[in-house]
């Protein structure tokens, strides 16, 4: 009875979901007030029905429910109950039913807390909203239902959940995603709402930018908590494979990015107003795009849902409709850049143009590599792999001309920048930079390497800069240190996402040049020695988990002679599947990660064994958290919750006022 | 003209989508028609564990074998790993491992520590043998029989499914 009501929430969910995609927008075009006002109850209505089948399905999935093919694919008895809940986005169907959740709730909340827009603007948002979640709610109950059943011979017992799901990183980790991904489709609602209205202003931009800047935070969080999941749960120390699904959620981020970073130049400044409604159809396009690849089986990969050519086609048609239709809408609605406004190659605009096309170009490199197998494929030019060598050879370097823009771009104001003397401003972090990039890498590692200081020089030019950035700007305004606080919090969550980028940049070089890694064998009473460190295997035992069999090391290490950590590295059996899986021993530190696997059992006791020492693993996903906050520190200036003033001569004279300090 | 430029982004996007639509109808896992049935092609090739010793095709062929690419960069190498591991052991499949494009050491490294599935192991490191036989990937899997002819591949991840559904149907029919 449960999953027949689940599935019939859906129907419920798609029917409302039809009328607001329809109604309101109807009403826009016919001034029709009343019409316009029920986009955000139906909105609502669409949200409960989407929440409660999903409830359902947690209901389904808690109570063993094996009638329900989804619950047999995915979950078991013996599954803990945290697991079980999870179970609902480990699969295909579930993390479906949850991706459209969450659109209804971005939904939800642009109805909840837009109350300031014109009614016509919100009608026309919540409406193409309500398309895109009726395009999405079709799929789930055309092609991938959850609520399925297997009537009436049903397995008495589940498959399991893939052990490598079994964990809290996977818990978290689609669900962060998705919140990303799927919120990238408020800023596209913005973006053809403001075509279809023709009224592409700076306050489309503003009304937009908040919601954007959240959902890039919560796809930087999805993907840092990724890439620490594969870090931990493979067992061998990796934390970025350049996999095709990594990417399907890399190149939303980079668009995003540098949707982000032009949509404050069209907030504050009133230009690049195409370019702005471009990006925003273009990451929405990627995040779509990444969800053909990873559901349509067109691409191999150890993320891959099993593969359907039915929802391949499904999504794929669903893709054309939309990406064709908001491009032809832009190609037919876009303002022409009337006036060729010259910038000036000293402004805030120019760099953040810079800044885009860099962005644009280094999205480009990874949907190229991405796709190039497929496209190869499909023109019969043979099978081709293209593999993580081609990727940090050619983004890898985008990313240090990047930073070099980043950095000198906290010197620069909006228009033109007045006194600025090259060689005052940028000699003296130029130098500071090379000298502590070249220095740090040197005394740590004890030699020279070229690369680490190469990444470091930058890393260190981009803190610097923005760090001295935001001094001169404070001082500015003739306030000392207490004019730290007059600048604004969207320009504090600037500098945090910039250093927050250059802890990445420095982690990504220390760790890829300073691992050290050694395979032992060890029985219990050895050790093995690893740079500094020793660790001794003190014995191995027997442990039960709740679903699985283990034999868990203990691991002492030591550091001159003086326990500095003890390590519990597992090799589990999960009773369901028989599947072996290898836990890693880790002991996480700001400066160094110390990581042990164990391999297999050999004769006498002995085990075989991967020891690692990773130096500023953290820093990786530290500076993924730093960027985030950035992004969300800005959401929470207060300028974008004052009464949002319809008009532009307003908004110009607002953006003047805060001209030169906030970006 | 002007307008006519908005339009640029349409027209990059129309052959994407069609390209994307054909990619549809293809299978990445389906062997190049080439290579089907034909004999595996002839190499001279070093051995991983013993750098000094040549392998030829002659040395492989004789029984009928699964020839399995993979490499330490292939995280889903390590999934399928288990099952190999499982299918040399338990079921007494010869695998015969081709390590593609790969250090020597970390494959060694793996071998002990995940335990060694493979009756040989070849050691391609321009992945040249892998060029010849149409890898465009890891992991992937060759069914070779007796005569030393290709008669399947499988891309992608040998896990138990695979391994009841096609692998092993597949292995009881050619000698």
């Amino acid at each position: 009875m449960i999953p027949e009501l689940g599935s019939f929430c859906l129907v419920l969910a798609l029917c409302l979901a039809v009328v607001v995609a329809v109604v309101p927008l109807w009403g826009s075009y016919k001034n029709q007030g009343v019409l316009m006002a029920m986009a955000s109850p139906l909105t609502a209505g669409v949200f409960t029905f989407t929440a409660i089948a999903f409830a359902l399905l947690l209901v389904v999935l808690i109570n063993d429910d094996f009638s329900v093919n989804y619950v047999a694919a995915s979950s078991n008895t013996q599954l803990p109950v945290y697991y079980k809940i999870s179970a609902a986005w480990g699969g295909h169907e579930g993390s479906l039913l949850l991706w459209v959740l969450i659109l209804a709730g971005w939904s939800v909340a642009v109805a909840a807390f837009s109350k300031s827009l014109p009614l016509a603007m919100r009608a026309r948002v919540l409406s193409i909203m309500g398309m895109i979640t009726v395009g999405f709610l079709l799929f789930i109950l055309m092609t991938s239902n959850p609520f399925a059943r297997s009537l009436p011979f049903f397995p008495p017992e589940g498959n399991d959940l893939n052990p490598l799901l079994q964990d809290i990183g996977l818990i978290f980790h689609p669900p962060m995603l998705y919140l990303g991904y799927v919120g990238f489709s408020v800023p596209f609602a913005f973006a053809i709402a403001a075509l279809l209205g023709g009224r592409l202003d700076a306050a489309w931009a503003r009304w937009s930018r908040p919601w954007t800047n959240l959902a890039w935070a919560c796809l930087t969080l999805g993907i840092a908590l990724g890439s620490w999941w594969a870090y931990y749960e493979l067992g061998w120390g990796g934390w970025w494979f350049w996999d095709p699904v990594e990417n399907a959620s890399f190149m939303p981020w980079l668009m995003g990015t540098a949707l982000v970073h032009s949509l404050a130049v069209t907030d504050k400044r009133g230009v690049f107003r195409s370019w702005t409604v471009l990006l925003a159809i273009f990451t929405f396009s990627l995040s779509l795009l990444g969800t053909f690849l990873v559901r349509s089986g067109v691409l191999t990969s150890v993320h891959a849902f099993a593969a359907d050519p039915s929802r391949g086609m499904f999504i794929l048609v669903f893709l054309f409709i939309v990406v064709g239709g908001s491009l032809l809408l832009f190609a037919l609605r876009a303002p022409q850049v009337t006036q060729s406004s010259r910038l000036n190659f000293l402004s805030l605009e120019n760099f953040l143009l810079i800044n885009n096309v860099i962005l644009l170009a280094a999205c480009l490199t990874v949907l190229f590599g991405t796709l190039f197998p497929i496209v190869a494929d499909a023109l019969d030019l043979g099978k081709y792999s293209v593999g993580a060598p081609y990727f940090n050879a050619v983004f890898l370097p985008m990313m240090l001309v990047l930073m070099v823009f980043m950095g000198t771009s906290a010197w620069l104001s909006w228009k033109q920048t007045r006194a600025f003397n090259w060689q005052r401003t940028l000699l003296v972090p130029a130098l500071a930079a090379m000298l502590l990039g070249f220095a740090f890498p040197s005394v740590y590692g004890g030699e020279f390497n070229w690369k680490a200081v190469l990444g470091s020089v930058f890393g260190f030019w981009l803190v610097l800069h923005t760090v001295a950035g935001a001094v001169q700007k404070s001082r500015l305004s003739r306030r000392g240190v207490a004019g730290l606080t007059k600048l604004s919090r969207s320009y504090w969550g600037m500098v945090l996402g910039h250093i927050g980028f250059a802890v990445v940049a420095f982690g990504v070089i220390m760790t890829t040049q300073f691992s050290v890694e050694r395979d032992v064998k060890l029985a219990p009473g050895q050790s093995a020695t690893l740079g500094d460190y020793e660790f001794r295997l003190d014995q191995v035992s027997a442990v039960e988990g709740s679903n699985y069999l283990s034999d868990m090391g203990f691991v002492t290490v030591k550091l001159n002679g003086e326990t500095v950590a003890t390590l519990y590295p597992e090799k589990r059996r999960y009773l369901a599947s028989g599947q072996v899986m290898t836990e890693a021993g880790i002991d996480a530190g700001l400066f160094r990660d110390l990581y042990l696997s164990l391999g297999e059992q050999l004769e006498g006791g002995a085990w075989a064994v991967r020891v690692q020492v990773k130096p500023f693993v953290r820093w990786l996903w530290l500076g993924g958290i730093l960027i985030a906050l950035g992004g969300i520190w800005a959401v929470m200036d207060p300028r974008y919750r004052k009464k949002l003033v319809v008009g532009r001569s307003r908004s110009k004279a607002q953006g003047n006022l805060a001209a030169g300090a906030s970006v | 003209m002007g307008r006519l430029k908005l339009f640029l982004p349409l027209l990059v996007f129309i052959p994407l989508a069609i390209l994307l639509i054909r990619a549809l109808d293809l299978d990445p896992s389906e062997l190049p028609s080439a290579l089907l049935d034909k004999p595996m092609p002839g190499f001279e090739l070093p051995s991983l564990q013993e750098p000094e010793r040549m392998l030829r095709r002659e040395d492989l062929v004789g029984e009928k074998m699964l020839v399995n690419v993979w490499a330490t960069w292939c995280p889903s190498c390590m999934v399928e790993h288990p099952w190999l591991v499982k299918l040399a052991r338990d079921y007494g499949v010869k695998i015969v491992g081709l390590n593609y494009k790969d250090e020597r050491q970390a494959a060694l490294g793996w071998l002990q520590r995940y335990e060694n599935p493979f009756a040989l192991s070849v050691y391609d490191v321009d992945g040249k043998l892998g060029l010849d036989m149409g890898v465009y990937g890891a992991p992937e899997t060759f069914v070779v029989d007796s005569a030393g002819i290709i008669r399947f591949k499988h891309v992608g991840v040998i896990d138990d499914k695979v391994w009841q559904e096609v692998l092993q149907p597949v292995l009881q029919e050619i000698d």
